[in-house]
């Protein structure tokens, strides 16, 4: 088991480094003539206005809040569901009451309009 | 007594994680703050698998990396318009937080050092995820939190509710 | 000396080289570092390299669904087209963006191509062939895609741009509430099977596919991972006929290229994964005697998956944000807990009240429980449709006033008592 997490973790280094090659070939490889206007911010073509800040909606926070609770929900499934083989019919239930209790909440938020983009 | 590749490897990540700990606090931009908040998380889950709670680590960066993280980014940007901060790093009582801070240090690390600690019994480890499946519904072990944590996170949606209806 | 085993040629390959470096008298620990960055150095070499080969598929493939060739002039087939591609972007110039954090900008492309190629490391070639068979390996997978979230919502901040940055939310925003629907679809598979390993997984499919078993999930499973790698009809975020192409619009050359390699990445990664879960994986005819077959049946069904990617997104228009966002909470999470449940209840009362019943049985008993389950959300959308749209006529009504009365004569009279 150790062995398998070791890989892991040699891979997410590996893999770090590997698709930094073609990035600092490119480096040696492409011209350097950096210009204010070349790096002047794209925006269609037209000048920048203002700072690089967007007065964005609430609805990103609360889909991803949505997201947190559901995804909290899922991870506590899985061990039920790994677990699922070999266990007596009410427990399975206890599970699906686990479900259907955030069912009901989803509905509830759907009524209350929370999940509109607007 | 001779160090151990494990040993080599946790104390390279321990100090990792301590480094990216102190960064978040020292960090002057906040989304810098955030990054490595989310360095440490994974610090955090390196040391979960070298503990072989492999269930564990990999929830760590499911939940904390994944969901987490990305709501406090979120947050960060929905209501701060300068990102900078501008003000000194310290104020007028850092010393008398240094030494609390290194007595309770001190007093944590005697402790620890005085404990005798009985070494662990080994287990297998093998379905370890079914037992805690099995665990999470057995009526006699942990159902009871398993749906109180449900309604928790009903009461998590109701907040969402709550935000929603606040901003129109 | 490891006997040679030509139907296990890998594996064998990674003991002859323990083998002979033990013999030359190095450290165990030493020994099974170099076996291990041998295996990856091999594994993230070529599934850096099969991009290259896909998208010249995905080109030739697209043109003809479009009724055109696609590339034919460099090379054969045009198949040297992904080169010339590559050795352009190689010779761009890389514009940084001035205020631009310049690590995290540098940063960003390595991550989200790190969140893909890792996806690799748990996916099982052949029945003795998988990086790490760590028995979590489902929850892994989730855990690196919330990585690459993270490294789309660094990539659209990093670029100092109002356009990258707003392309970057609405990017987060998708790929984040999509997972929700995948993760709940991907619970059946490691329901059926008892464990969360990849490859057990597909050791449980030898005699029956999950597809088979639970044919709603795996296509909710194909839908949401579409949706996942932001690709037709859920592209919004390239947005390839636009102009702001979203986040990574402030980056040039090689950088560029990155980004590119990881869209394709997780393209190709959404078919393996699909065959994995649902189409067996290394299954098929002799898979465990000679181990390199898998290998041949995997890549088979993997680029059958891909071919269906590209199949949808040949046929299908874009659907905008908002439809997106309400498809995804409104339609596909409780559709996909409807079906969590259903397969949940009628497999534990089968094992419980029937424990006899075969493999075929157990996959009729399945299949037609998902049928019925598909037919009921369809009555369900229709009379969801059909309530939309009798409110709307009704508001129709109520604002043409008189001339409606003569009308509504036929529409008002209320039902006989039942």
């Amino acid at each position: 088991m150790q062995t398998d997490w070791l890989f892991i973790g040699i891979f997410l280094a590996i893999g770090l480094v590997f698709p930094a090659v073609p990035i600092v070939l490119a480096y040696f490889i492409s011209p350097h003539k950096s210009n204010p206007l070349k790096n002047d911010t794209y925006e269609c073509g037209i000048e920048t206005v203002g700072e690089a800040w967007v007065q964005f909606k609430a609805q990103y926070y609360i889909f991803a809040l949505v997201f947190v609770v559901f995804d909290v929900e899922s991870v506590f499934l899985f061990p039920w569901a790994v677990a699922y083989k070999a266990m007596p019919f009410f427990m399975v239930f206890e599970g699906i009451l686990f479900i259907l209790l955030l069912v009901g909440a989803l509905v509830y938020i759907w009524r209350k309009g929370v999940l509109e983009w607007a | 007594m001779s160090i151990t590749l494990p040993q080599i490897i946790f104390l390279v990540v321990a100090i990792g994680t301590l480094f990216t700990g102190v960064m978040v606090v020292v960090a002057r931009n906040l989304v810098h703050a955030a990054l490595w908040l989310i360095l440490s998380f994974f610090g955090v889950a390196v040391v979960f698998a070298m503990l072989e709670a492999g269930f564990i680590a990999v929830v760590q960066v499911t939940l904390y990396i994944g969901a987490i993280a990305i709501l406090i980014i979120f947050a960060m940007m929905l209501t701060r318009k300068v990102m900078n901060d501008t003000e000194p790093q310290t104020n007028s009582q850092w010393v008398l937080s240094l030494v609390v801070a290194a007595a309770a240090f001190i007093g944590l690390a005697g402790l620890l050092n005085a404990t005798a600690w009985s070494p662990l019994q080994a287990v297998s480890l093998e379905g370890s995820v079914a037992q805690l499946g099995r665990a999470l519904v057995e009526p006699n072990q942990y159902v009871l939190p398993f749906e109180v944590a449900s309604v928790l996170l009903i009461i998590a949606l109701i907040g969402a509710v709550a935000i929603a209806s606040e901003k129109n | 000396m490891p006997t040679f085993d030509p139907a296990n040629i890998f594996m064998w390959a990674y003991k002859f080289l323990g083998w002979w470096l033990t013999s030359l008298g190095l450290a165990p620990e030493f020994v099974l570092f170099v076996q291990l960055f041998a295996a990856i150095g091999m594994l993230a070499t070529v599934v850096l390299l099969i991009p290259i080969f896909t998208i010249w598929l995905e080109r030739k493939i697209a043109g003809r669904f479009q009724d055109r060739l696609g590339p034919n002039r460099t090379g054969p087939y045009g198949l040297l087209q992904s080169f010339a591609d590559v050795l352009k972007l190689l010779t761009k110039e890389d514009i940084t963006p001035h205020k631009a954090d310049k690590w995290i900008f540098n940063l960003s492309p390595l991550f989200g191509v790190l969140s893909i190629i890792t996806v690799w490391a748990v996916i099982p070639w052949a029945s003795t062939m998988v990086g790490a068979d760590i028995n979590v390996g489902v929850l892994y997978l989730l855990g690196i895609s919330g990585l690459g979230t993270i490294a789309i919502m660094m990539g659209g901040w990093s670029s100092n741009n109002k356009f990258a940055l707003l392309g970057a939310f609405r990017a987060v925003a998708q790929l984040v509430a999509y997972e929700v629907p995948m993760i709940i679809t991907l619970l059946i598979p490691v329901m059926l099977s008892g464990s969360m390993s990849l490859q057990s997984i597909v050791k449980a499919q030898g005699q029956m596919w999950f597809i088979v078993l639970a044919p709603f999930a795996g296509v909710l499973f194909f839908i949401t991972s579409i949706a996942e790698i932001g690709r037709a009809p859920f592209d919004l975020l390239e947005a390839e006929s636009e102009i702001a192409t979203g986040y990574n619009i402030e980056y040039t050359g090689m950088k560029f290229g990155v980004w590119m390699l990881q869209e394709f990445s997780h393209a190709f990664a959404v078919g393996p994964l699909f065959a994995t879960f649902f189409l067996g994986g290394w299954q098929g005819p002799y898979a465990t005697e000679i181990p390199v077959l898998g290998i041949v049946y995997f890549m088979l069904k993997s680029f059958f998956g891909y071919f269906m990617i590209i199949w949808v997104r040949s046929t299908l228009p874009r659907i905008r944000i908002d439809h997106l966002m309400s498809l995804n909470w409104k339609f596909f999470v409780p559709v996909s807990l409807l079906a969590l449940i259903v397969t949940a209840l009628v497999d534990k009362a089968m094992s419980e009240f029937a424990p006899g019943t075969g493999v075929a049985g157990r996959a009729i008993v399945l299949f037609t429980a998902n049928v019925l389950l598909v037919i009921s959300v369809i009555i369900g959308i229709r009379n969801a449709a059909h309530a939309v749209r009798v409110k709307e006529e009704g508001d129709d009504h109520a604002e043409h006033g008189d001339a409606a009365d003569s009308h509504d004569d036929h529409s008002a009279h209320p039902a006989p008592a039942h």
